[in-house]
């Protein structure tokens, strides 16, 4: 067996990203939201076992980012209009590890509820001094921070009287293929929450509470800005003792 | 106790303002080696309409078959210009574009290698958590030994198949066709 392990790639044994929770991540069918009726594939997904391929994946470093990004209210030769907010926390994995260096992407509606996208076409006014998209990348805890402003609900197409609650897209990387995640960041307390197809696609109450910022004092600035926490947790490794160690035990 | 990850939400109908910056179609640029190949396609619904609000990425490793990341520790070599990462937002046509090399062999978790590949990752509207599949080169002897294309019933494995493009040297068509009979294979990744 020690022979066969030595005959290896060192490539070959890395270890594996974790599978999420049942109930944790939304399936691809999710009626209540029309959209996806046409789009979730109808036949089961093919189990793929991890390979380098999902183990390593795209790196980007401080070369793909402009420092000054991850502050919306500064793009612009005034102010944009709206609740001045901080958005804040980390991003970890499972196992509570820090992501370090890692990519995060957000774009968000303005503070009236609209996109700069030309296919949006809610009748709310756009905001000269806001472009409502940011990135940064996490320092060496998984620490990052937004500047911005709170986004407006708006109303959709889905059902009757449909509005999304305020929320703000996310987008990382994290480390490997496996790690690649986009989701959307809640306000706590939003009356809208309980009835959005899209927050409720997942079952598991707890993975949905996830998705809810906290409000904190702790970045709060006094006379500026509210500040509000927003952790985020990747997959984690499986364990393997024998990670790239064949030669070691 | 490990944490709960973070639950999956759809990049919804306005992600090209945030996609936008990131959005890369030709991996191939100059000093980087290995054979040009256009890859082309398109995404249609289960009604066969185009969506042209779905962005396809990909992740590849150089002709080398290595990829540009700190795990991959083959003794093979890495080139600096090449990333391995493309990102192409689908048209009104539903259509997407890259430009790329055809990557070398990687190793397989049996021990061999695969066929030379590219991971995808598609997201859109409507869909809550992105799709992972597979783009794999026509005519190529590797693909009846690839670990990957063995777990897929041979029915349905030409949907990972990239297809030729007549007349058209380098030229391959592969699409995403998210229900239906000819429905591509998607992975539990």
């Amino acid at each position: 067996m020690r022979g066969s392990e030595k005959e290896l790639p060192a490539a070959a044994r890395l270890a594996a990203y974790r599978r999420p929770p049942p109930g944790s991540q939304p399936k691809h069918l999710h009626p209540s939201y029309v959209s996806s009726i046409k789009r979730a594939p109808t036949k089961p997904l093919i189990y793929l076992p991890h390979t380098i391929s999902e183990i390593t994946g795209p790196v980007f470093g401080p070369e793909s980012v402009d420092v000054k990004a991850f502050d919306l209210t500064k793009q612009h030769s005034g102010e944009p209009v709206g609740e001045r907010i901080i958005v804040s926390g980390r991003v970890v994995d499972e196992d509570r590890r820090p992501i370090r260096e890692t990519l995060i992407d957000i774009w968000q509606a303005n503070s009236a509820g609209r996109y700069l996208h030309k296919i949006d076409q809610h009748d709310a006014p756009l905001d000269p001094n806001f472009t409502g998209v940011g990135h940064t990348l996490t320092d060496s805890e998984g620490r990052y921070r937004f500047v911005t402003v709170r986004p407006g609900a708006y109303p959709w197409k889905n059902h009757y009287n449909a509005w999304r609650p305020s929320h703000i897209h996310f987008s990382l990387f994290g480390p490997a293929f496996a790690t690649r995640l986009v989701t959307q960041m809640y306000f706590p307390g939003d009356a809208l929450i309980p009835f959005d197809p899209v927050f409720n696609c997942t079952a598991d109450e707890k993975a949905r509470q996830g998705l809810i910022a906290s409000f904190d004092w702790e970045t709060t600035i006094p006379d500026r800005s509210l500040g509000y926490r927003f952790d985020i947790v990747l997959g984690g490794r499986e364990a393997t003792p024998m990670e790239g160690q064949g030669g070691k035990r | 106790m490990s944490l709960t990850p973070t639950t999956s939400q759809t990049v919804g109908p306005f992600f090209l303002i945030g996609f936008d910056r990131m959005s890369q179609e030709d991996l191939a640029l100059a000093g980087v080696s290995g054979e040009r190949v256009e890859i082309s396609g398109r995404v249609v619904d289960g009604d066969g309409e185009p969506v042209p609000d779905a962005v396809i990425e990909i992740w590849q490793a150089n002709a080398h078959g290595r990829y540009a990341h700190p795990e991959d520790f083959q003794d093979k070599p890495l080139e600096s210009q090449f990333k391995g990462y493309g990102r192409c937002p689908t048209d009104d046509d539903g259509k997407f574009h890259f430009t790329t090399i055809r990557p070398g062999r990687v190793p397989a978790p049996d021990g061999g290698l695969q066929a030379p590949h590219l991971a995808v990752s598609v997201f859109m509207r409507g869909l809550l958590i992105r799709l992972v599949t597979r783009i794999y080169f026509p005519d190529d002897p590797a693909n009846e030994e690839d670990f990957v294309l063995n777990l897929v019933e041979a029915s349905r494995r030409e949907t990972l198949i990239a297809k030729k493009v007549v007349d058209n040297e380098g030229a391959l068509e592969w699409n995403v066709v998210l229900q239906g009979p000819d429905e591509t294979v998607f992975f539990d990744c």
